[in-house]
């Protein structure tokens, strides 16, 4: 019953892109990449739990520039799904509905999340060395 | 033709019962998360480059330790609720979408434990 064969309208093909929309969807895409990144995490800890050689390892991949463009995309997809996850919390709050409030919640976040990505790695860059 | 009374047939397709918790939880985590993973991201940016006993060190400190496995916990639970609701939205066969929900709830459980023990061996220097 589940599996139909009946035709669906169509959305994709005749709905003007929005920001609501793919913002929306972002936020979803975000979530899920983040999940799958948690392996990362967990892979990262292991290694270092098991001693030095593992963790020079592990921080070798986190180096390399293919490791580091992971890195790059699941800081931007967590500070993305973080600011949009606190513009949800005010809707959830019943705030913020109005479509110019929409458009304009939604602007701050792209902002917000570019820029504290761009703090984090220029943090981690300053940093370099292990200054504490 | 099915021998369940309509009563059997239609038992547990109905309200979710407990979705008002679920959603509930994934903002009481996401909450938690928000300053979690401020202060992760601030010190892994700290740490990230450094040696392997300075990496050591920081996770150390019992304030260091519990922030992480307070992260990990929360993390997983946020993560697990999210994934279940994509599925919920996009595995429409029943008995694939209900797996698919248990296998993942399962594999954050596992995953948060790992990740938690090793933190805490990393921090008490077994």
């Amino acid at each position: 019953m589940e599996n139909s064969n009946r035709p669906l309208s169509p959305h994709l093909q005749i709905y003007k892109p929005q920001l609501t929309a793919l913002l929306s969807i972002a936020h979803r895409a975000s979530g899920v990449f983040l999940a799958l990144g948690t392996l990362l995490l967990v892979y990262w800890l292991m290694a270092l739990a098991q001693g030095p050689e593992s963790y020079a390892q592990a921080q070798s991949f986190f180096g390399s520039w293919f490791g580091g463009l992971i890195l790059f995309a699941w800081v931007f997809a967590l500070f993305y799904h973080l600011c949009n996850g606190i513009r949800h919390l005010f809707w959830d709050m019943g705030m913020g509905f109005e479509i110019a409030t929409v458009y304009t919640s939604g602007k701050i976040v792209i902002i917000a999340a570019t820029a504290l990505t761009l703090i984090a790695f220029v943090m981690a860059f300053a940093m370099r060395g292990g200054a504490v | 033709m099915s021998m369940r009374t309509p009563l059997a047939q239609v038992r547990g397709l109905g309200s979710a019962k407990a979705g008002a918790h679920h959603w509930w939880a994934q903002r009481l985590s996401a909450i938690a998360l928000v300053p979690l993973f401020l202060w992760f991201v601030a010190s892994l940016a700290s740490i990230a480059t450094a040696d392997y006993a300075t990496a050591v060190a920081w996770m150390g400190s019992p304030l260091n330790s519990a922030l992480l496995v307070l992260l990990i916990g929360a993390t997983f639970y946020h993560a697990q609720l999210g994934i279940q609701v994509v599925f919920e939205d996009y595995i429409s066969t029943h008995w694939l979408q209900v797996t698919s929900i248990i296998l993942v709830r399962f594999l954050a459980i596992l995953l948060a434990v790992v990740s938690i023990i090793a933190v805490l061996r990393i921090a008490w220097g077994s």
